[in-house]
C-alpha cells in the first residue's frame, strides 16, 4: 500500500501509516488539533477577559466601537472560531467516553456537528453584520 | 453494538477521591459548562447586530443577580479549565507525571485559577464597569 505519510514528520506509528487507519480513521488529527486549538486559546482568553473587564456595562455603541476596530475583529473572529472548535473536540471525547450505543452516539454526534457549524456561522455574520449596519 | 453489559473501569466506588482525580472530572465539568456558555455568548454578540434594543435586553440579563452569579460560575470555570489545561499540556509534552509533582501542579491550578478569577472581577470593579 502507497504511504500516504512523510515517516519523519508523521506522529502515527509504522504500522498506522501503512494502514492509514485509526478505529475513526482521526484519531491523531483530533488530538493535535485538540492541543493546537488549545494553546492559541491562552493568550486569545487573556486578551478577551481584559476586553470584558472594561466592556461589562458598555453601551451599544461602545461595543460596535470594540468590535469594529480592526484589531479586535481579527482577534474576536478567530477566539470565537478556535474556542467552538476546542469546544466540539472536547465534548465530541466526552461523547465517546460515555455513549456507548452506536446509533445514540451518531445521533448526538451528528447533531453536534450541525449546532456547532450553526453557532459558528451565527457568530461571523454577527460580527460581519455589526461592523457593515452600525459600524459606520 | 453494546450488547454485553461488561463490567467498567475504573470501579469508582472503591477509589479513595483523590485530588488528582477530581480535578480530572473537574476539567471535564468545566469543559461542559463553558460549551454551554457558548450559547450566551455568542447571542451577546448576536445582540449587538440586532441593534441597540436587543443589546441592552441582554446587558441588563447579564447585570441582573442571576446573571452575575452565572458570569462569576463561567470566570472561574473558564480560568480553572485553562489552568488545569496548561498543566493538560506539560504532560502531553511528558513533563510532571511523578506524583510529587503532580500534586503540586494541581495545587498551583487551584491557586491560580482562585487568584485570576479574583482579578478578573477586581479589574472590572476598578475600572468602574460593575
Amino acid at each position: 500500500m502507497k504511504r500516504l505519510f512523510n515517516k519523519e514528520t508523521s506522529y502515527r506509528s509504522p504500522l498506522g501509516q501503512v494502514r492509514n487507519l485509526g478505529s475513526s480513521h482521526n484519531g491523531t488529527h483530533h488530538f493535535i488539533a485538540q492541543r493546537l486549538t488549545a494553546i492559541a486559546l491562552i493568550p486569545l482568553i487573556f486578551w478577551f477577559v481584559c476586553c470584558l473587564t472594561s466592556m461589562a456595562t458598555a453601551t451599544h455603541a461602545e461595543a460596535v466601537e470594540w468590535i469594529n476596530y480592526p484589531a479586535n475583529t481579527v482577534l474576536f473572529s478567530i477566539l470565537i472560531l478556535v474556542l467552538i472548535h476546542h469546544a466540539h473536540l472536547g465534548l465530541q471525547m466526552v461523547v465517546e467516553d460515555y455513549i456507548h450505543t452506536s446509533v445514540m452516539k451518531a445521533l448526538i454526534m451528528v447533531g453536534m456537528k450541525f449546532f456547532m457549524i450553526a453557532l459558528t456561522v451565527a457568530s461571523v455574520i454577527a460580527i460581519f453584520r455589526t461592523i457593515f449596519v452600525f459600524g459606520g | 453494538m453494546a450488547t454485553h453489559k461488561r463490567p467498567l473501569s475504573p470501579h469508582l466506588g472503591i477509589y479513595k477521591p483523590q485530588l488528582t482525580s477530581f480535578m480530572s472530572i473537574l476539567h471535564r465539568a468545566t469543559g461542559i459548562a463553558l460549551a454551554v456558555g457558548l450559547l450566551p455568548l455568542t447571542y451577546w454578540l448576536y445582540s449587538i447586530s440586532l441593534g441597540p434594543e436587543a443589546y441592552e435586553q441582554v446587558q441588563s440579563i447579564v447585570g441582573s443577580p442571576v446573571g452575575l452569579i452565572l458570569l462569576f460560575g463561567w470566570s472561574f470555570a473558564l480560568f480553572y479549565h485553562l489552568c488545569n489545561g496548561i498543566r493538560h499540556l506539560f504532560w502531553d509534552a511528558g513533563m510532571g507525571f511523578d506524583i510529587k509533582t503532580a500534586y503540586t501542579s494541581g495545587y498551583l491550578v487551584w491557586i491560580a485559577a482562585f487568584a485570576l478569577t479574583a482579578g478578573a472581577w477586581l479589574l472590572a470593579m476598578m475600572r468602574g464597569t460593575l
